[in-house]
């Protein structure tokens, strides 16, 4: 019956807006080049949203911590490059590596929980290797942030003032990582996770493992989660506390909602919408930021539950 | 060596007398609708401000305020619930955090505008400044108010919920929701009421904490990971479980701040989190 | 194919279950009837392991291949041939039938944990999963929610033989299923495979008698006897069990 595999096979089609989309992305180049730093950190937060979109878009859980892998990844890259070597992408596939470890550690606990457990956990995971970090200021640099070292440029190319390389890194890696998460999401695992988070409770019943499930899926994420934050430190050759705080965690939360959680590109669009905003609005006192982005919190949960993206397929869906 | 002890259990039980009144409330309706209310801390916020406002602004006397305090956290949480808490009962965990870390931004930002971000204080009455002197050791007086205050109020918790048909009302609605539906119990309004009480207590939280811990905008957030430890590990839907929290949790801190400084808040969520893990529900908590 | 020894539940002073014994053969039709509240589906979570109990034991498979399964996991024992369906619909609601049962399959099959080869390689478990809805005829292509209900309780029904079990226990398959619906759901009970061992609960006293080649009754938690239905049919204590008490909505 050549009728069910066509089905399947029409979801996992490269559609011809994404080539577009992703064309686009190379635009900057050419019509903005002083935003070319801007469009670096758009290219690594969307980074960060797509891995937590692994676990709160396509999994169903809650995270309140997810900055805990980025900044692991981003002190790792920085702390290769302080005392190591100050290659870029290996440094990367280690830092990578180190988080998904993170990962997979912490998922031994984290996934056997729900609710306000989970939610605690997850928070508290990311406060305490916030602390942790603070505290180990003679590895860390505490609250002076990681310092004294440059990653000059990757594969022969120097990271300029006008950011061009960053870019160009940011978004190849970004690029790279996107295609992986794709695959993931339409392979049967990715199915499996898709069933965790419609019925939980169906899942054993169908024979699933999904404690297994989780536990890989908090792994990757992880794991580009940690890329994301190398990518931070190689193209600003500094790291921060802020890398691992709560604000972070918070942040991207607040960007995969907006865009749209579960829809492979809701992550990325959150991030260049949140960010560009952000940028624009940067004159603004931050609280009154905070104000914007809690009324948008609040309208898009009781009017837009699938943000940006779902809002869009509905209304396609009502023309139809 | 032992008054230093007896200093820091004192202080600690103070601090953590605060935080219960601050707590207690997140954790019965929690237990009640299971609705995750991340801005419980905005209510503590409301009530401290609004304390400040009627002190400063109007020269009301500072235990005048207090009432009002609790008064005006519980109206503006009826207005939240009535108009947008609602209608999120039945939305996943995740819809509702978002939902009220917007609430949380939005009154952060709304508190900054108006009050500025400076540090807020309040004039006390002469008899709770200083301190009173007691077998050798001086205790500080106001924080021997807020101890026989949150004292006070706890007994008038647990005198409500176990001697009172509107504190039945409570109890069986947080330990079988449908039932008690079904017993013809009015969830909705007993619900209500209960967020009222829990919002207002969070108030007067708030405008006791002021002398202690100060008063600025970002106070809904920096609280907020204690309440939530309290509630999550004291149990939910348990104002016993609330209060044992609440008083580990404030002397161990105090404790922690005193003896290893170098370890920061370190020690407060590695306890939390090992807490968590060998009782998912918390101490008092009920599947 | 399915026994049980000794089964035991209590929560606090309250005995869900209580001494229960069973034994089911191959291939038999087994109803499970008892007014509300006498503990069956808690029986089915006993058995199929979510809820753990006190004290008995429970086995799965007959002569050599019988194995004791009361520690398994519950996802275990569905690999080893357990599956039940649920009284209240538990499906993927934004998945469709097909994505559904084509994930029961995969996972049956093992191939559930790739994460880097795509869904369209694994032909043969998405035909699988199209033959099983073809044959109770649920629409592949819609997403669960928005299937009528009675195809919905079919797709509970195709979830579960999906996982090719050996043994099948049905909580109330034709539950709030409308007359026009409840047809197809008939076929599909009566359908099943003779190789298959049944059981299952139903408060529809038609269905019980047409499908069922023998009937427990449980009251209490407690199994009160096992028959034929005609002996059941007979028998006093029965009578008095359903007529006794006043008749309530199934």
């Amino acid at each position: 019956m050549a009728g069910a595999s066509e089905q399947l096979a029409r979801q996992v089609r490269w559609r011809p807006l994404e080539t577009a989309f992703w064309l686009a992305a190379l635009a900057p180049f050419a019509v903005a080049p002083s935003y070319l730093s801007l469009a670096s950190q758009v290219a690594i937060t969307a980074l960060f949203a797509l891995s937590l979109d692994l676990l709160v878009g396509y999994a169903g859980l809650v995270s309140l911590g997810h900055a805990a892998f980025f900044g692991f990844g981003a002190y790792s890259a920085g702390l290769i490059a302080k005392h190591c070597w100050s290659e870029p992408l290996s440094a990367l596939v280690v830092s990578a590596a180190l988080a998904g470890l993170l990962g997979y550690a912490l998922s031994h606990i984290v996934v056997r929980f729900r609710h306000l457990a989970l939610i605690m956990l997850t928070l508290g995971f990311g406060l305490l290797l916030l602390e942790a970090a603070n505290s180990a200021s003679a590895l860390t640099g505490g609250a002076d942030g990681l310092q004294g070292f440059r990653v000059p440029g990757v594969l022969g190319f120097k990271f300029d003032l006008y950011g061009r390389t960053a870019y160009a890194y940011s978004l190849l890696v970004l690029f790279l990582c996107f295609l992986v998460a794709r695959r993931i999401i339409h392979s049967p695992f990715g199915l499996a996770l898709r069933g965790i988070r419609e019925n939980a409770l169906r899942m054993p019943a169908i024979g699933s493992a999904s404690q297994a499930h989780l536990r890989k899926a908090y792994t990757l994420s992880a794991a580009l989660a940690g890329i994301a934050g190398a990518l931070l430190t190689h193209t600003t050759s500094t790291v921060s506390l802020e890398v691992l705080s709560f604000g972070r965690s918070a942040d991207v939360l607040v960007i995969l909602i907006l865009g749209g959680a579960g829809r492979l590109y809701g992550g990325i669009l959150g991030a260049i919408i949140y960010m560009v905003a952000r940028d624009q609005f940067s004159g603004v006192n931050p609280q009154y930021w905070y104000f914007w982005i809690g009324l948008l919190l609040v309208a898009v949960v009781m009017f837009l539950p699938n943000g940006i993206l779902g809002g869009v397929s509905a209304l396609r869906k009502k023309a139809q | 060596m032992f008054s230093s002890l007896a200093a820091v259990l004192f202080d600690g039980f103070a601090y953590g007398m605060l935080l219960f009144l601050l707590s207690v409330g997140l954790s019965v309706t929690l237990g009640m609708m299971n609705f995750v209310n991340l801005a419980h801390c905005s209510f503590a916020m409301v009530g401290g401000y609004a304390a400040v406002t009627l002190a400063n602004r109007f020269g009301w006397p500072f235990l005048a305020t207090l009432p009002v305090a609790f008064i005006v956290a519980g109206a503006i949480a009826i207005l939240l619930e009535r108009l947008l808490f609602r209608r999120l009962y039945r939305a996943s965990d995740l819809d509702q955090c978002l939902l009220t870390i917007g609430i949380v931004f939005i009154s952060i930002a709304a508190f900054a505008w108006f009050y500025t971000t400076e540090q807020q204080s309040t004039q006390l009455p002469a008899f709770l400044q200083g301190s009173i002197q007691a077998g050798g050791m001086s205790f500080a007086s106001y924080r021997l108010f807020l101890i026989v205050v949150a004292l006070l109020v706890t007994g008038l918790l647990i005198a409500g919920i176990e001697h009172t048909r509107f504190g039945a009302r409570v109890r069986a609605a947080v330990d079988n929701q449908r039932m008690a539906r079904g017993l013809g119990i009015d969830v909705d309004r007993t619900f209500m009421l209960t967020f009222a009480i829990g919002g207002g207590l969070a108030g007067l939280g708030g405008a006791l904490s002021i002398q202690v811990i100060g008063l600025d905008p970002s106070f809904a957030l920096t609280f907020l990971v204690y309440v939530l430890i309290v509630v999550s590990v004291g149990g939910l839907g348990s104002i016993g479980g609330s209060f044992a929290a609440a008083t580990v949790l404030g002397i161990s801190d105090m404790a922690g701040k005193y003896y290893f400084p170098w370890l920061g808040a370190f020690l407060i969520y590695l306890v939390m989190v090992a807490l968590l893990m060998w009782r998912p529900v918390g101490l008092f908590g009920r599947r | 194919m399915l026994s049980v020894k000794k089964l035991n539940k209590s929560f606090g002073s309250l005995v869900v279950a209580q001494d229960i014994d069973l034994a089911l053969p191959k291939g038999t039709r087994y109803a499970l009837i008892g007014p509300n509240g006498a503990g069956k589906t808690t029986l089915i979570n006993l058995v199929t392991g979510m809820l753990r109990p006190d004290s008995g034991q429970i086995f799965l498979g007959e002569g050599e291949n019988q194995a004791e399964i009361t520690a398994l996991q519950p996802y275990r024992r569905v690999r080893q041939g357990l599956a039940r369906t649920f009284q209240i619909n538990t499906l993927f609601p934004r998945l469709t039938a097909l994505e559904s049962v084509t994930l029961a399959v995969l996972e049956r099959e093992g191939h559930a944990h790739n994460w880097w080869r795509g869904l369209p390689a694994f032909g043969p478990a998405a035909d699988e999963a199209a033959s099983i809805l073809g044959s109770l005829n649920v629409p592949a292509e819609k997403p669960t929610r928005e299937l009528a209900y009675g195809q919905q309780r079919l797709l509970e029904i195709a979830l579960a033989l999906a996982t090719r079990p050996r043994v099948l226990l049905l909580d109330e398959p034709a539950a709030g299923v409308p007359r026009d619906e409840s047809a197809a759901l008939f076929a599909a009970v009566e359908n099943l495979s003779r190789e298959l061992t049944v059981l299952f609960i139903e408060h529809d006293m038609n269905v019980v008698f047409r499908f069922a080649s023998r009937i427990i009754v449980m009251v209490g938690g407690r199994i009160l006897l096992e028959g034929t239905p005609d002996e059941i049919g007979r028998d006093e204590r029965v009578r008095e069990v359903y007529l006794g008490r006043s008749r309530h909505a199934a």
